[in-house]
């Protein structure tokens, strides 16, 4: 009775198109950004904030990332972490060759340049198809992280291969390295993942992201009704690439401070992908359930176990984490294939009709 | 100039300043290159009979290396540890088709090929959980030490492995060739809905051809644990075989064992001649830059079906 569109009428084309048409989601979006920007930090404490929100953001930029290469655009991508690790080192060697640089600019043209390694990666996709290109994928992964690791130039020629990421400014506030606090580094995280989901789903909507759907679906179609796939797959490795190259500098130099290449290897690139396949191929919310579960779920069974008694927690955790991120994996796949987004779709559903059955 | 010269021409001149070190280079990638096949095999088989794209091959490997190190080291004798393993993966594909396959029949073959990454994590944590994670030995008492043909050392190993491996794909091909089982395989392999139409139960066949992809994984694990030791990396090397199963073709028998020799000649003689000068380890990366760049030439591998797309 509360949850509906009746009564709520749209006067202009622009009311009309908006991304959430009902004011009752207006609200909670309203709701979760005001406990996202203003609750959060007043109330969680640093370990909270630096050990769980913060993966949780950029986990869900990376899977965000992902979701328009494999949920929207179809091609599957097995090279996430060499993306990430793309960008964690393009921004690296921004930062210390222009060290007065914004960080915010640091940010953008690392994504740049991950977006057009992105496209050189990307242009197999012309010819491979399905799990062909999976596996050529994987030759981004492996090359780029061999590259970063052998590479001296890469690492400045350090010598032990792992750097600190140095303190950079935005907008004249310190957001990364010592300087910067826990809850100025989440909240920079938090405005750069809110503006690019903002931008992400708007892409969704618009005609770049109506043909890599039809891409998705059938490319010989989509090709025949006018679709290049030239166009509509580069665009979207290099969409996804850019959001997989901001990643992977935020996670450098905002939440661990390191910049390594071994923390891109490719149980990443897994994580990531298990992350959409759980929250839902093709959604934008999809993304930050997907990385709340995978990034929770350790925590909570390491706890679990430790309550449990258990010895030797730490290995068996690990392995048992596996275990059920793959049992899980299956059942997703078998009861809900369009993973928790979609759960969410069937409640709202729900809600509309409540207090009714039908 | 300098660098051109470095890398295109110096390892050449290497090459041939030193052409029985380049073979014996060339024998060991080959013989390398037969353990990769080994595991494609696998993927070869699942893929041919039910489409799926078993990503989990490379996790089978690694299952049956811990359990049948587990047994062994429990103080089993070898043909019991063997026997009490081959009957784990055939529990393993009883629980594969009737918890994974059967649910998911009629989805799509990008679902199935999650479900096999899913299969792979759970895999990988259950043989840790149950044996731990520790490096294991494993002897099962093939010689190590080489052998000397014509001025040129061989591992005595990779020769044992080389002539199992073909044995191993001799007694395939005459079972897919000679028995009922075998051509309802086959049968199924070429055309899902025929096969059904004339009697052949998909289930089973998709059972027994698990099980075959088991045995074949139980056999490259026992020679990659004896070869490397039995630990988690191994399901990494596995993913070697990725490559080289694309390479030969996805649909393919001999491409897969082709495919293998391929590239691990290829990554060897790489990694070799030309790992110096472009920084060392790159048998890491080569393996899938090859097989990338060649699908760009050939989209459906060496001996793939070719793919014809209607709308």
């Amino acid at each position: 009775m509360i949850y509906r569109e009746t009564g709520q009428f749209k006067t202009s084309y622009a009311a009309d198109q908006a991304i959430l048409r009902l004011r009752e989601d207006r609200i909670g979006l309203l709701v979760i950004l005001a406990i996202a920007y203003v609750v959060m930090p007043l109330v969680a404490s640093e370990y909270w904030l630096s050990t769980i929100m913060l993966p949780f953001l950029i986990y869900a930029l990376a899977a965000l990332g992902l979701n328009i290469l494999t949920g929207y655009a179809g091609q599957i991508s097995l090279g996430t972490g060499g993306f990430m690790a793309t960008g964690a080192f393009a921004a690296y060697k921004l930062a210390t060759a222009f060290p007065g640089l914004d960080f915010v600019v640091v940010l953008v043209l690392a994504g740049l340049i991950t977006a057009f390694v992105g496209i050189l990666f990307g242009l197999p996709s012309l010819r491979i198809k399905g799990f062909y290109l999976a596996v050529a994928t994987l030759a981004a992964q492996f090359f780029l992280l061999w590259l970063y690791n052998k590479i001296p130039w890469f690492t400045n020629y350090s010598a032990s291969g792992v750097i600190s990421a140095p303190t950079r400014t935005a907008f004249g506030i310190p957001v990364t390295g010592f300087e910067a606090s826990v809850t100025t580094k989440y909240l920079f995280v938090l405005v750069v993942v809110t503006l690019l989901s903002l931008a992400a789903k708007n892409m969704t909507r618009l005609e770049v992201g109506r043909s890599w759907m039809a891409i998705r679906d059938m490319d010989i179609a989509a090709e025949i009704i006018g679709i290049r796939p030239l166009t509509a797959k580069l665009s979207a490795f290099a969409v996804s690439s850019f959001y997989c190259g901001i990643a992977g500098a935020l996670w450098a130099f905002s939440y661990t401070g390191a910049v390594e290449a071994l923390a891109f290897d490719i149980g990443v690139s897994f994580r990531v992908l298990f992350m959409i396949i759980i929250g839902g191929l093709g959604t934008i919310l999809g993304n930050y359930l997907g990385a709340a579960f995978i990034v929770l779920l350790p925590i909570f069974l390491n706890n679990a176990l430790l309550g449990l008694g258990m010895q030797e927690a730490v290995a068996m955790a690990s392995h048992l984490e596996a275990m059920i991120m793959g049992a899980l994996i299956v059942f997703f796949l078998i009861v809900e294939p369009h993973g928790l987004a979609r759960l969410w779709q069937i409640l709202k559903e729900k809600l509309r009709k409540w207090p009714f059955p039908y | 100039m300098e660098i051109l010269d470095l890398v295109l021409l110096e390892p050449i001149r290497n090459i041939l300043d030193a052409p029985l070190f380049f073979l014996e280079v060339l024998i060991g990638g080959l013989m390398s290159g037969v353990m990769y096949a080994l595991v494609a095999l696998g993927f070869v088989l699942i893929f041919k009979a039910s489409g799926v794209f078993n990503f989990a091959q490379g996790s089978m490997v690694l299952f049956a290396a811990l359990f049948f190190v587990g047994f062994m080291d429990a103080g089993l004798p070898m043909w019991l540890a063997f026997l009490l393993t081959l009957a784990v993966m055939v529990v393993l594909a009883y629980a594969v088709e009737r918890m994974v396959l059967r649910p998911l029949v009629n989805q799509p073959a990008i679902t199935l090929f999650m479900a096999t990454i899913g299969i792979t994590f759970f895999l990988d944590g259950l043989g840790q959980a149950i044996w731990g994670s520790d490096v294991r030995r494993l002897d099962v008492g093939i010689p190590e030490d080489p052998i000397i043909i014509a001025d040129i050392f061989i591992n005595q190993f990779d020769l044992y492995a080389a002539v199992i491996c073909g044995t191993l794909v001799a007694a395939l091909a005459l079972f897919f060739q000679y028995t009922p089982t075998g051509r309802a395989l086959r049968a199924v392999a070429d055309d899902h809905q025929a096969a059904m139409s004339v009697g052949i139960p998909l289930s089973t066949v998709w059972t027994i051809v698990w099980i075959v992809a088991g045995i074949v994984g139980l056999v490259a694990g026992v020679m990659w644990g004896a070869k490397l030791g039995v630990q988690f990396n191994l399901s990494l090397i596995a993913l070697k075989a990725l490559p080289a199963l694309i390479l030969g073709g996805l649909t393919s028998v001999p491409g897969a064992i082709i495919g293998g020799l391929i590239i691990g000649a290829g990554e060897k003689v790489a990694e070799v001649f030309w790992g110096e000068v472009l920084g060392g380890a790159i048998e890491d990366w080569f393996a899938y830059v090859l097989a990338m760049v060649f699908l760009l030439i050939r989209p459906e591998g060496l001996f793939g079906e070719k793919i014809i797309e209607r709308v």
